[in-house]
């Protein structure tokens, strides 16, 4: 009997998304709702212990397609597959992680499948075998309550939301080889080259994330070698000096390091670790901002953080109205003991 | 007695652009509805982005940008934005008898004007908009064209209009992908791939002047698509109870000591 819940489980280089077992867990969710197993599906190169992994954290079934086409992620080629076999198998629910892939093969499967998309979900809730998903809207200031009416449900879930499985060896499952769905042919792009971003935690998948922001640039006592000239290199220098610091903290928790807009947008930390709403959303459990003042388009980014930290030299700054826990002070002053003191705790 | 003209191949691009409330605006549920209070209506940011690398490619092969909206028939500041920073033509899609539609049906109607529109070489869309949040709509129009998508490029590598292939760098979780793909082609945008330009004095004075093309749906040939996902409640958020503590002490140290014993206590770590 075919599975009426199926959980695609994103996968990069054959190393697994984590929020693929979350999504594994919203399905075992789910299927106490609409009964019988869970599919996983499982495309790639070399993914075969993934599939068997799968079967660890609850799948009890899972369609494995391995092929030289599959090897790097293309929409074209993975929504292909997985509409032939949704159009086959007829699952009530597709489930993803809102990976960057995730996101993409979600909005190109809905088209072949002639059904609505719902992105980034926050909660899922069933009733008489209807889903209401829950997202934030116009950037986490609404919440709305989305439902569908054509089937499957095609669904994103938002990272670090629904919480992971066990794993347990004991379990059973089956794994079925299928086909490709489009050979290379006829695949319009190619994927030529991949380099590999500098930090070793990805933002969106960090437990704990140490930001800064334009706090960074001031600290006239800092003086920076002879050889910087001019204030941009000088304020430069200055917010790298902060950087390291945030990015120290940031190893000894095993979290990740940001920044908001205000140091990006010069130039003087990279893109890559810009938090808000035009860089990432993310929600760690911890969150420590450093410099930050929490203006809406930051909060954007931050708000469903479990704990927020903010150091911060301005008492009235308006980012310690969504912090739990306030420091006020200069980042500079606080974060070499902070570090001094949390590696003591853990052990470090 | 032959005329041989050497036509010089152009690059023909649109950008879609969504008119939104501005991204500082207080946004709130009133009696059931979504208000902005008296805050701007926008260009969607993130469609800034694309706006700009149509006119960045377009400037470098010759050629023009069209922007294209579907909304409502008095929407017009994305479209205004769009022409002041330089896209020649503005085009709304717009009729009475169309509802709220969701991204699945907004990408029909897209495509729609964009086979209208005798399509593109370059079609650029924003990752998101900042009012739903989907982003989604660029990969379906995509789909529904039957033509590759790049999305979150973060750099245009190559654009060659001899061999109809394109370049790009994407945003990816773990890094950079090079990825090539053939034209005509659908892009969005990470921040880092420009700095969109300011509207200059005289597109502001052209904006002002321009002319809208309205497009119906029976214009484009098509009949109301149906909408699958719908709003069934919009709320604003649980007001979450946050006390915030401040933590205090004689010196840096004691304060970091005081600090790190509360993270401790959360069992975050
Ligand atoms: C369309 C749009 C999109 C945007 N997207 C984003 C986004 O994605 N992400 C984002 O972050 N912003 C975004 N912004 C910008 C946002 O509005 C703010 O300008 C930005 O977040 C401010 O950054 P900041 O808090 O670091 O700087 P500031 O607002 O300048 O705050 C600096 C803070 O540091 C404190 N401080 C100064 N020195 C020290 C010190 N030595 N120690 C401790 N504290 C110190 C100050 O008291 C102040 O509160 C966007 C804006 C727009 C219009
Ligand atoms: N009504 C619309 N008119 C034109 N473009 C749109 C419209 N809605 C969405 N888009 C485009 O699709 C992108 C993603 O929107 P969304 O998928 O709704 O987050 C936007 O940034 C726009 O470029």
């Amino acid at each position: 009997m075919t599975n009426k819940i199926w959980v695609y489980l994103d996968q990069f280089k054959g190393k697994v998304s984590p929020a693929s077992w979350e999504a594994i867990g919203a399905a075992t969710q789910l299927s106490k709702e609409f009964g019988g197993g869970i599919t996983a599906l499982v495309f790639g190169k070399g993914v075969e212990e993934i599939a068997q992994e799968a079967i660890t954290f609850g799948a009890t079934e899972v369609l494995l397609a391995e092929d030289d086409t599959l090897n790097d992620f293309r929409p074209e080629p993975y929504s292909s597959l997985l509409a032939k076999l949704a159009a086959e198998q007829q699952p009530e629910v597709i489930l993803l992680p809102d990976t960057t892939r995730g996101r993409d093969l979600a909005a190109m499967v809905s088209i072949d499948l002639k059904t609505g998309v719902i992105p980034d979900v926050i909660a899922l809730e069933v009733s008489a075998g209807e889903i209401t998903a829950t997202r934030a809207v116009y950037s986490g200031k609404l919440i709305s309550k989305v439902k569908c009416t054509a089937r499957p449900y095609i669904i994103t879930l938002r990272l670090r939301t629904f919480s992971k499985p066990e794993s347990d060896d004991g379990r059973k499952g089956v794994i079925t080889r299928v086909n490709i769905a489009v050979a290379e042919e006829n695949i319009p792009s190619k994927v030529k080259e991949y380099i590999r971003g500098e930090g070793s935690v990805s933002l969106t998948e960090a437990n704990v994330i140490v930001a800064g922001g334009r706090g960074m640039v001031n600290r006239p006592t800092l003086t920076p070698p002879a050889e910087i000239k001019g204030d941009k290199e000088v304020d430069k220098w200055r917010t790298q000096q902060g950087f390291k610091l945030i990015s120290e903290l940031a190893e000894t928790l095993g979290g990740a390091a940001g920044a908001s807009r205000a140091v990006v947008d010069p130039g003087y930390v990279a893109y890559e670790h810009q938090i808000g709403q035009t860089g990432k959303v993310v929600s760690p459990n911890l969150y420590i901002a450093c410099g930050i003042s929490g203006a809406i388009q930051h909060l954007a980014g931050m708000r469903s953080s479990k704990v927020i930290v903010a150091i911060n030299r301005d008492a009235n700054a308006p980012i310690f109205q969504s912090a739990r826990f306030g420091v006020v002070g200069d980042l500079f002053d606080i974060l070499p003991p902070l570090n001094a003191a949390m590696r003591k705790r853990l052990g470090k | 007695q032959f005329v041989i003209l050497f036509m010089e191949v152009l690059l023909k691009a649109i950008a879609c652009v969504k008119q939104v409330p501005d991204s500082a605006a207080t946004v709130s549920v009133q009696n059931g509805r979504v208000t902005w209070g008296d805050a701007p209506l926008v260009l969607n940011p993130w469609d800034e982005y694309a706006v700009e690398i149509a006119l960045q490619q377009t400037e470098a092969h010759g050629g023009d940008v069209t922007a294209l909206t579907l909304g409502k028939e008095d929407e017009k500041e994305a479209l205004k934005t769009a022409i002041a920073m330089g896209c020649k033509e503005a085009v709304r899609v717009s009729d009475p008898a169309l509802g709220a539609t969701d991204s699945q049906a907004t990408a029909q109607i897209l495509a729609a004007a964009i086979r209208k529109l005798g399509g593109a070489d370059l079609i650029t869309f924003g990752m998101q908009a900042i009012d739903n949040n989907s982003g989604v709509t660029a990969v379906q129009t995509a789909r529904l064209l039957g033509i590759p998508v790049l999305t979150l490029v973060s750099k245009v590598v190559s654009l060659d209009l001899t061999t109809n292939t394109i370049v790009v760098e994407r945003a990816i979780e773990d890094g950079k992908q090079v990825v090539q793909a053939s034209l005509p082609v659908v892009l969005t945008f990470v921040k880092e791939v420009a700095e969109p330009r300011y509207p200059s004095f005289m597109g502001i004075r052209k904006a002002a002047k321009a002319e809208v093309k309205n497009l119906s749906l029976a214009e484009l040939g098509i009949s109301q698509p149906q909408s699958f996902v719908r709003w069934a409640e919009i709320t604003n958020p649980p007001q979450k109870q946050i006390v915030t503590e401040i933590i205090s002490g004689g010196s840096p140290e004691e304060i970091a000591e005081n600090l790190a014993d509360k993270i401790m206590a959360e069992k975050v770590l």
